[in-house]
C-alpha cells in the first residue's frame, strides 16, 4: 500500500462520494414518489392501469441498467423533436439522464416493495376505517400507507444498499462518482489496486451506515417498542 | 429501419447476434464459475472452522457491498498487473494483456458467487437434520451422503434463489462492455456510433435482454416443477 497515494487521492474521492450520494438522494426520492404510483396502478381493478404497471415494472426489472441508461443519455438525442424541444436542456446533461434513469430503475423495484406493503395490511384496518366513514383517500392516506411503509421498510433498506452500487454506473456516462473518480486515479497513477480498494472501502462504509440508519428507523416505526 | 438489421456487410444483424450470444455465453460460463464459489463460500459459512467462517463471510459481504462495476474495473487494471508480473517472473518482458473474456467471466462469476453462496447456504439449512442422520444410520459414508443425500435436497431448495442470481448475473454482463468485450451491449454500442441510430440498437438490445430473461424464466420454471415433483404441498 502506497501511503501517499491513499492520501492524494481522498480529495478526489470524496468528491466522487458527495457525487454518488447526491445521485442517490435524488434518484431516491423522486422514485420513491413514483413508486407509490406504481403500486396502486398495480392494485387497481381497472385491468389496462394494472396491466400498465406490470410492463413498466416487467421492463426495467428484466432489462440492465446500462440498457436503460444509454436508451436516454444517447438514445433520447437521435429524435429531432427532442432535440428542438424544452426538455433538452435537461436530456442533454448526463447528470440528469443519470438521475432519471435511476429514478425510472429505482420506482420499478421499490413499486413492488410498496406493494408488497400495501398487501400485507390486514383487511380488517381498512373495514374498520370505512366503518368510521373514511373514504377511499382518506383510508389510504391515514390507515394503509403509514403500515405498508413500516411493513416494507426492511425490503426498502436493500433497494437503498442496491441503489448505490446502481449509482456507480453513472460513471460510463462520464460522471465523475465515486467508482468514476476511483477510475480516473487508476489510469493516471497505474496505481489501481490501491484506489479501489478504498474506493470499495467507502462503499462499504456506506453500506454500514445505511443498514444502521434502517434498523434504528425500524425500531422507531415499531409501535410496540416506541 | 429494418434493413439496419440485416445480414452481412451492409446491417449489424449479425454483429448484434454474435453479440447476444457472447452475452449468453459469458452469463452462462459467470453463472457456472459463481456457483462453485458460492458452493466454497456456503461450505465456508457453514464451516465449524472460525477462519474459514470468516473468509467466507468476508467473501459475500465484501462482493455484495461493492459495485459490481467496481470489481471489473479492479480485476482489469489490477489483473493485467498481476500477470504482467508474474509473466516477468518467468522471464517475458514488457506488459501482457489479459484476455477480456476470461477477466470479464472472473468478475462477473466473483459477484454471482457471493450470492449463491446466500442462496445454497440456506438451501442446505432448510434440508431436515433427519436426513443426513438417518443417511448416517444407513451406514453411507459422508461422502456418499453428501451426494445422495444432501446434494438434490439442497438443489430443490436452492433452485428460486439460484434462479434469481442467475437473472442478475445475465444484467451484470453487459458491464463487461466497459472492457471492449464484444457481447451485446458493446455491439448496439459500436452499432448505434456507426449508424446514428442509438435509440434503435439499445432499444433492441433491451428487447434481446427481455427475450433472454424471460426465456430462461421459463426454464427455471420447469426445472422447478421438475426437481418437486412428487412433493406434497400443504397448498
Amino acid at each position: 500500500m502506497n501511503l501517499d497515494l491513499v492520501i492524494d487521492s481522498l480529495p478526489a474521492l470524496m468528491g466522487g462520494l458527495g457525487k454518488t450520494l447526491q445521485l442517490v438522494v435524488l434518484s431516491l426520492l423522486a422514485g420513491f414518489a413514483l413508486a407509490i404510483g406504481v403500486a396502486m396502478m398495480r392494485l387497481s381493478s381497472v385491468r389496462p392501469v394494472a396491466l400498465a404497471a406490470e410492463g413498466y415494472t416487467f421492463f426495467f426489472r428484466s432489462t440492465p441498467l446500462l440498457v436503460q441508461i444509454f436508451l436516454i443519455y444517447y438514445g433520447m438525442g437521435q429524435f429531432e423533436t427532442i432535440r428542438e424541444s424544452m426538455l433538452w436542456p435537461v436530456l442533454r446533461e448526463p447528470y440528469w439522464c443519470a438521475i432519471i434513469a435511476l429514478t425510472l430503475n429505482s420506482a420499478a423495484y421499490t413499486g413492488e416493495i410498496i406493494r408488497g406493503g400495501i398487501q400485507a395490511v390486514p383487511f380488517g384496518q381498512v373495514e374498520a376505517a370505512k366503518a368510521c366513514g373514511m373514504s377511499t383517500a382518506q383510508t389510504y392516506r391515514r390507515i394503509v400507507l403509514p403500515q405498508a411503509f413500516r411493513l416494507a421498510l426492511p425490503a426498502y433498506g436493500n433497494e437503498i444498499i442496491l441503489m448505490v452500487q446502481a449509482s456507480a454506473l453513472a460513471s460510463t456516462i462520464t460522471i465523475m462518482e465515486l467508482t468514476g473518480a476511483a477510475r480516473a486515479i487508476a489510469s493516471r497513477t497505474f496505481q489501481p489496486v490501491e484506489v479501489f480498494v478504498i474506493a470499495g472501502a467507502i462503499y462499504l462504509a456506506l453500506n454500514f451506515l445505511i443498514s444502521r440508519g434502517v434498523r434504528v428507523a425500524e425500531l422507531r416505526l415499531n409501535p410496540a417498542r416506541r | 429501419m429494418l434493413d439496419l438489421l440485416s445480414y452481412g456487410d451492409g446491417g449489424w444483424g449479425d454483429e448484434i447476434l454474435r453479440g447476444a450470444g457472447m452475452t449468453i455465453l459469458v452469463a452462462v460460463t459467470s453463472f457456472l464459475l459463481g456457483i462453485a464459489l458460492g458452493s466454497l463460500g456456503a461450505a465456508g459459512k457453514l464451516a465449524r472452522g472460525r477462519l474459514a467462517r470468516g473468509a467466507a463471510d468476508a467473501y459475500t459481504t465484501i462482493v455484495r457491498g461493492v459495485p459490481a462495476l467496481l470489481i471489473i474495473w479492479l480485476l482489469f487494471f489490477g489483473g493485467s498487473g498481476a500477470v504482467t508480473w508474474v509473466a516477468q517472473l518467468f522471464g517475458f518482458s514488457g506488459r501482457v494483456e489479459v484476455d477480456a473474456f476470461a477477466v470479464g467471466v472472473l468478475a462477473v462469476g466473483t459477484v454471482s458467487g457471493a450470492y449463491s453462496a446466500e442462496v445454497l447456504r440456506g438451501a442446505v439449512l432448510a434440508v431436515p437434520p433427519g436426513q443426513m442422520e438417518a443417511a448416517k444410520a444407513l451406514g453411507m459414508s459422508p461422502f456418499l451422503a453428501f451426494r445422495r443425500v444432501l446434494v438434490p435436497q439442497t438443489l430443490r431448495y436452492a433452485l428460486p434463489g439460484l434462479g434469481n442470481v442467475w437473472q442478475l448475473t445475465l444484467k451484470d454482463t453487459s458491464l463487461i462492455s466497459v472492457a471492449s468485450l464484444a457481447e451485446l451491449m458493446r455491439m448496439s454500442h459500436l452499432a448505434s456510433g456507426a449508424t446514428r441510430q442509438p435509440f434503435f440498437f439499445f432499444a433492441v438490445a433491451a428487447l434481446l435482454y427481455l427475450l433472454m430473461t424471460v426465456g430462461s424464466n421459463a426454464a427455471f420454471r420447469r426445472a422447478e416443477a421438475h426437481a418437486n415433483r412428487g412433493v406434497r404441498r400443504a397448498a
